[in-house]
């Protein structure tokens, strides 16, 4: 199945690469490959790491605008041009906070908590494509690897609910646990079924097999259904709101997090706006073509009469395909943060009814629908 | 070696990410101030003196529906190979998988009418 990844790639444009460039230009200074292969792994992992962080304080700015504007108010003014600097005194104001541990807590656990929920969230960003090879590592397992990662943090959530020996918080635990276990499996059949178009877990795989027809190829027109249930599950899995019972504010003050203050809240504040971010990437990646135009790049460059191997159309090609990928999944936020100030929360007998009579009996018809039509019009879904 | 190539990026990325909250809460930990009071360290309720702990026995109503979950997990764990590699297997492969989901569908049912994914 790799094989035919690989050669369904070679057909398309190889796209900029900029791991090899770098290497090249390094051994060429007279650096062993290794060691210029060991200077260049921690460079796209710290810039994805600060680009998720940037992507959080977007989020945060346009969650407070975008929920202004619902209200008809003006929202953060003053902090920056426009407010925008309104999420960085946010976090300033909480490195500067007190710490308080609940005397009656268990307070290896307590920190362990938020530090178990974050690392795995960012961790994910591994495998999120933002181009053919501008991708931290294209491992073979993706998306399953991203599923794995996704049902760690429930075990952070619940360990927190658990040492802070507060009723609210283990309520909020058990709530946030129950909840990513009900909707983890409609959410891994729904990408499974993508992964059965394009025969690969590989997120850049899943995006090829996306690409050439512009957005008619985008996979949304062939798993529709797919697309509704992971969309809701990805919701729910990033406990927004219609899906927020576990931090439900009239019911459990604020779930599990209700003893946190200073950093340790805001390691779960950043892993909560980290997680959507990247939901809304997967969205992108998994279902609306990922870093592909509406518009084939490659026609456009026809058209305009430019040979597809020139080197600044590689670049353009490049930027092209990273803005894709953040308008899309932005797009994705804007509707998640409309959401919330459109459908109320439900409750917890609702939330558990539609992740396991609803969304699961569904998730597996379509996975089988998808099967079915594979084997009548092997074309169009993927061979 | 051939199968986890390209995981050494993961090993490498779990340690990038781990900086994240270690430097966040050393940083805090020099930044912050710290006044410690038995008063301010009481467990939240609402006010009220805390009644009891929070670390008691009690029912877990979610208890069914972990179990149903790990059920289903180990499904789609199975599914997964079936579906990269589908295209290779072929009518048969869809067939067996249609008897294995309905198998698991007779599951799905028998726990359903058993009321083991009411909340109540």
């Amino acid at each position: 199945m790799y094989t035919y990844g690989r050669k369904r790639r070679a057909e398309h444009m190889e796209g900029i690469d900029l791991q090899q460039t770098f290497i090249r230009s390094l051994t060429e200074l007279g650096i062993p490959s290794g060691a210029a292969k060991a200077i260049w792994m921690p460079l796209p992992m710290l810039l994805m790491i600060i680009g998720a962080t940037v992507g959080v304080l977007v989020t945060v700015w346009l969650e407070r605008k975008i929920s202004a504007a619902a209200q008809q108010r003006i929202g953060p003014e003053y902090i920056g041009p426009l407010g925008v600097l309104a999420p960085v005194a946010d976090g300033l104001k909480l490195i500067f906070k007190e710490d308080t541990v609940p005397a009656k807590s268990d307070p290896l656990l307590f920190t362990l908590g938020p530090v178990i929920v974050v690392i795995p969230v960012f961790l994910s960003y591994l495998i999120v494509p933002f181009g053919q090879n501008l991708v931290i590592t294209n491992v073979s397992m993706g998306v399953l690897l991203w599923i794995s990662l996704s049902s760690v943090v429930p075990i952070g959530l619940l360990m927190s609910g658990y040492a802070s020996n507060n009723k609210y918080s283990l309520l909020g635990g058990l709530r946030a646990a129950a909840q990513s276990i009900s909707y983890e499996i409609p959410l891994a059949l729904a990408v499974l079924a993508v992964a059965m178009m394009s025969n690969s877990l590989s997120t850049v795989d899943i995006v090829d097999q996306q690409s050439g027809y512009g957005i008619l190829g985008w996979n949304i027109w062939r798993q529709p259904i797919g697309f509704l249930i992971f969309w809701i599950a990805a919701l729910a899995e990033c406990e927004r709101i219609p899906f927020d019972l576990p931090e439900a504010e009239e019911e459990l003050v604020a779930g599990y997090q209700t003893e946190y203050s200073g950093m340790k809240f805001a390691l779960f504040y950043l892993g909560s706006y980290v997680n959507l971010v990247l939901s809304a990437l997967l969205v992108a990646v998994l279902y609306l073509g990922g870093w592909e135009s509406p518009i084939p790049t490659s026609l456009l460059a026809n058209l305009a009469g430019v040979s597809e191997t020139s080197a600044w159309l590689e670049i353009v090609d490049a930027a092209v395909g990273i803005t894709m990928t953040l308008l899309k999944a932005y797009f994705l936020v804007f509707i998640a943060i409309l959401l919330r100030w459109t459908v109320p929360r439900v409750r917890i007998d609702q939330l558990l009814d539609l992740g396991w009579k609803f969304l699961l009996p569904v998730s597996l018809v379509n996975l089988l629908l998808t099967a079915a039509l594979k084997i009548a019009f092997p074309v169009a879904f993927g061979g | 070696m051939f199968v986890l190539s390209g995981y050494e990026y993961l090993l490498g990325f779990l340690l990038v990410s781990s900086l994240v909250p270690a430097l966040a809460l050393t940083a805090a930990k020099l930044l912050r101030p710290s006044r410690r009071g038995p008063e301010r360290r009481t467990t939240y309720e609402s006010g009220m003196e805390p009644i009891g702990a929070a670390w008691i026995q009690f029912n877990i109503r979610y208890y069914m529906f972990a179990l149903v979950f790990v059920i289903f997990d180990v499904e789609t764990v199975f599914l997964y190979p079936w579906a990269v590699a589908f295209s290779q297997l072929g009518l048969l492969a869809f067939i067996e998988a249609l008897i294995f989901v309905a198998i698991l569908v007779v599951g799905l049912v028998y726990a359903w009418r058993k009321g083991a994914l009411e909340w109540s």
